[in-house]
Formats: structure tokens, C-alpha cells, sequence
């Protein structure tokens, strides 16, 4: 004989687990609802292909330390960060080509991100000094975005470049070779958006001491001084 | 020190001294005594006025010194020039070199390294600006480019301070830093070198208070041909370090100068 006390127990841990079932099902049907209404909302239509505009590089040359301003068409789009970077991906690739002047490995995809901020109107000779986190934020309070940039703002702009380190690691090593590839990406950055003043470089989002091993990367370059350097021969 | 007691001496005694209680031999050999110290205290007291006197027209030569700096070393290489060596053991045998050939010509020298240590850029501007030198030079060398790269300091020139800050100190030394420039450009141009003059931001330099230089040496390369000078050619160092030493004994005629 069963005692009552184990039939009820039997019976209220049956209609539990049938209820739970019931509930497991509701919540795999709201789950699959959800998945479906996802692929609803993606984009079905291809991106806009932004038309060619010309850019102006200036391109480096070893033999002679000069830079070289060399017009080139290519699309940009319009949201200014963006465009930023595809103009520095356009002077990587050139400097990653194998009969360049300035041969430098990495190409386009070496500008991880480029970030556009009202610039100081007073900055240090060298910048303010760096902690790992605090490059990016000397200037702005806000946490920067990729392609961020303040549409109303018409003054001086300062644009930090992110840079791979894979870039980094594989950039010949000199006083000339790197001073080259930061005055060329500053003068670059300037020819084409010339809001932008300031440039200070990050690699892979972090503040470094030198680009491979001699130029400064700590200070905030102004683009004012990416001009030809002054060659002389015998 | 001693004047000075005999001159006290003379002064206090004269008074109660009474010569008549002893012997006409004593007295006179007290008398002579006392006027040997008359005469002791006026010397003495010319003295002063003598030291005072301006200095004699002799003066001893100008010190004139040098900093040399061989770029990295210990645990940073530098970069790997074409033979595999490591830069910084490039540019120690460049500062020995230099040394040598300055020390011959009875320059000073000062070194940041002499062995294959690691000294931070922080402790080469401090061995530069303890010395108090009139000419920096940090010495690099480079795959890239041709022919030897002179850079100063990028930063603008500035008015000198009594404390300066520490990463933009060069400031108000850029204008000599350039003037060291265009010496060294012409005695390199005149030993039959590329030259290419420009601006960095290199730390070491832009903490040093001397007229400072950073000078790069890349393997001459002409157009048309493989490779004029390579890193590794003795004859291509000793004809760079030999230009080095004539600009610098150049530079210490002209600092010299009035």
C-alpha cells in the first residue's frame, strides 16, 4: 500500500515537470522568433561604392629624405575618419609596393583606425606625457569612436592615428626611414583634411615610445612641420 | 695664519712692556724684534690689497668638450644592419673611434657608453648635461637612405631658462644645435659625402643642453651603381669619422671666438 503522502508528491512533481516543459517550449519558440526577426533587419541592400576623388599623398623618399606630393584618385567616403583612413591605407599601400622609394611593409590594412578631435589650442613641445591609457584622452574627456568626429566643430582638429602593431614591428629601423613615414602620414592627413593640425599615433589602441626604435611617438606631431626636408650634395 | 698671530703680537705688547728692568743688550734686541713685526703687520696688511688685484692677463685655454653618444646598446639592438651586425655595436666602435681621433687632437671627450651596456635616453641627456659640453653628438647608423643623415632637435627654438623643463631642455640650445648642423654638413660635403640635414624628435637630444646632434650613417649609395660605401667598409668608416673630428676642431675655433 502507497502511502497518501507519496502520492501527492508524486503527483505535484508530475505536473511540474510538464509545466516546465511547457515553459521550455514557449521560451525556444520566443528564441527562435527573435533569431528569425534578426536576419529580417539585416541589410539586404550593398553599400553605396563612394565615386573617386582625388587625394593628395606625400609620398617619402629614401635616397633624398624628401617628401613628394603625388596626386591619386581613389573612392572616399565621406564620413571624415573614414576618409582619413583610406587616404593613409592609399600611402601604405604605395610604401608596401616592391619598387618603392620608401619601402616600408604593413600596406592599408597597417591604419587600424583614425580618430578625428577638436585639437588644443595650446599643446607642450612634446606633448603631455603618456601613460599607457592616457594618449587619446589627453584631449577629450569623451572615449573616441572610429570615424568619430564633431560636424559642427570648425577650428583645429587633431587626429590620432591607431596604427597595427604588426606595422610597428616590421618598420626598418632609422632615424631617417621613420621620421619619413610620421611626416608623410601628418603632411597626408593635412593635404587632405586640412582641419587636421595635430596628429599623435597610438599602436594597436596603446601609447608607444618610439615607432622602431628612434622617432618619438609620445609627442603630438604638428602637420605644419611635414614639409620637404632641406637636401644638400656634393 | 701665522702673520696674523705676530701681527696681534705687535699690537698688544708695546704698552705694558717694561724695557728699562732688563739689559741694554735685551732691549735693543726687543726693539729690533718689535720693529721686525712692524714691518711683518704692514706686509700683512698689503696683502689683502694684493689679492684683490685683477687677475694676470695669462689666461689658461678654453676647456672644449665632447659628448659622444653611441645609440643603444645592452638589451636594445638597434636596428640589424646588412652584414647582421646589431646598430649599437656600429656605433660603440664609431665612439671609440671618434674618441680616439678627438683625444688625438687634444679634444675632450666624454662617452655614454663604453661597453655594450643599456643607458636609458634620460641618463644620456644627464652624462651630456653634467659634462657641460660644447658639442653632443648621438651617433646612429641605418640600412635606409644614403650617405649620413644630420638631425637636430624638431623642437622650436626658445628663450634659455633658469630651470628648464626636462623633455624640452634642447630648445634653447636648437639655434647652436643648428649652427653644429651646417659645420658638420660642410666638413662632411668637403670629404665627398651625401648629406641630408633635418629636424626629429629623438629624446635623448631633446633633453641635452649643449648643441646636440644626432648623426645617422647609411651606406652610400650612388645611382647606377650596387652600393658605393657599405656599413662594414673600414675605409667608408674612417673617412666619416675623420670628417667628424675636422668639423668638430672647426667648431672649437669658432666657439673660441669672441
Amino acid at each position: 500500500m502507497i502511502p497518501r503522502y507519496q502520492t501527492i508528491l508524486f503527483v505535484v512533481l508530475l505536473v511540474a515537470s510538464v509545466v516546465m516543459s511547457v515553459v521550455l517550449w514557449q521560451l525556444r519558440e520566443r528564441a527562435h522568433q527573435r533569431l528569425i526577426a534578426g536576419q529580417d533587419s539585416a541589410p539586404t541592400q550593398a553599400p553605396q561604392v563612394a565615386p573617386s576623388e582625388q587625394a593628395t599623398l606625400l609620398v617619402a623618399n629614401d635616397s633624398d629624405s624628401s617628401l613628394l606630393a603625388q596626386i591619386q584618385s581613389l573612392p572616399l567616403p565621406l564620413d571624415p575618419g573614414a576618409r582619413a583612413r583610406a587616404v593613409l591605407g592609399k600611402l601604405l599601400d604605395l610604401y608596401a609596393a616592391p619598387d618603392a622609394a620608401h619601402p616600408v611593409p604593413g600596406g592599408g590594412s597597417s591604419i587600424a583606425q583614425v580618430f578625428l578631435l577638436p585639437a588644443q589650442t595650446q599643446i607642450p613641445a612634446t606633448g603631455p606625457d603618456t601613460g599607457p591609457n592616457s594618449a587619446p584622452n589627453s584631449t577629450n574627456s569623451t572615449e573616441p569612436k572610429p570615424g568619430m568626429t564633431n560636424s559642427s566643430q570648425t577650428g583645429p582638429e587633431l587626429a590620432v592615428v591607431n596604427l597595427t602593431g604588426a606595422f610597428v614591428s616590421g618598420h626598418p629601423s632609422g632615424l631617417e626611414t621613420e621620421t619619413l613615414t610620421l611626416l608623410s602620414i601628418c603632411g597626408t592627413l593635412h593635404a587632405n583634411l586640412p582641419r587636421v593640425t595635430q596628429v599623435r599615433f597610438l599602436v594597436d589602441g596603446q601609447s608607444r615610445a618610439t615607432l622602431a626604435g628612434h622617432a618619438d611617438l609620445t609627442r603630438t606631431y604638428l602637420t605644419a612641420d611635414a614639409a620637404p626636408t632641406e637636401v644638400t650634395h656634393p | 695664519m701665522k702673520m696674523n698671530r705676530g701681527c696681534s703680537t705687535a699690537r698688544r705688547k708695546p704698552g705694558p712692556f717694561k724695557i728699562g728692568s732688563i739689559s741694554a743688550a735685551s732691549s735693543r734686541a726687543l726693539r729690533g724684534c718689535l720693529a721686525v713685526c712692524v714691518v711683518v703687520t704692514c706686509v700683512a696688511a698689503s696683502q689683502p690689497a694684493v689679492a684683490q688685484a685683477p687677475p694676470a692677463p695669462v689666461s689658461p685655454p678654453a676647456r672644449f668638450l665632447v659628448v659622444l653618444d653611441a645609440a643603444h646598446g645592452g638589451d636594445d639592438p638597434g636596428g640589424r644592419l646588412s652584414n647582421g651586425q646589431p646598430e649599437k655595436t656600429f656605433t660603440l666602435a664609431l665612439s671609440i673611434r671618434l674618441r680616439s681621433l678627438l683625444g688625438a687632437r687634444g679634444i675632450q671627450v666624454v662617452t655614454t657608453r663604453e661597453s655594450d651596456a643599456t643607458v636609458a635616453p634620460n641618463r644620456r641627456a644627464e652624462i651630456a648635461n653634467h659634462a657641460n659640453a660644447q658639442a653632443c653628438l648621438s651617433l646612429h647608423a641605418s640600412e635606409s637612405g644614403s650617405g649620413i643623415h644630420l638631425f637636430a632637435s624638431s623642437l622650436a627654438p626658445a628663450q634659455p631658462a633658469r630651470f628648464p623643463a626636462w623633455k624640452t631642455a634642447q630648445a634653447a640650445w636648437v639655434t647652436r644645435s643648428l649652427a653644429l648642423a651646417g659645420v658638420l654638413n660642410s666638413a662632411l660635403l668637403h670629404a665627398g659625402m651625401n648629406v641630408t640635414l633635418g629636424r626629429i624628435a629623438l629624446p635623448a637630444i631633446d633633453s641635452m643642453t649643449c648643441p646636440a646632434i644626432a648623426i645617422e650613417i647609411a651606406p652610400e649609395r650612388v645611382p647606377g651603381h650596387p652600393s658605393a660605401a657599405e656599413l662594414d667598409d673600414p675605409a667608408y668608416q674612417a673617412r666619416v669619422a675623420e670628417a667628424v673630428a675636422a668639423a668638430l676642431l672647426e667648431w672649437r675655433t669658432e666657439a673660441h671666438q669672441p
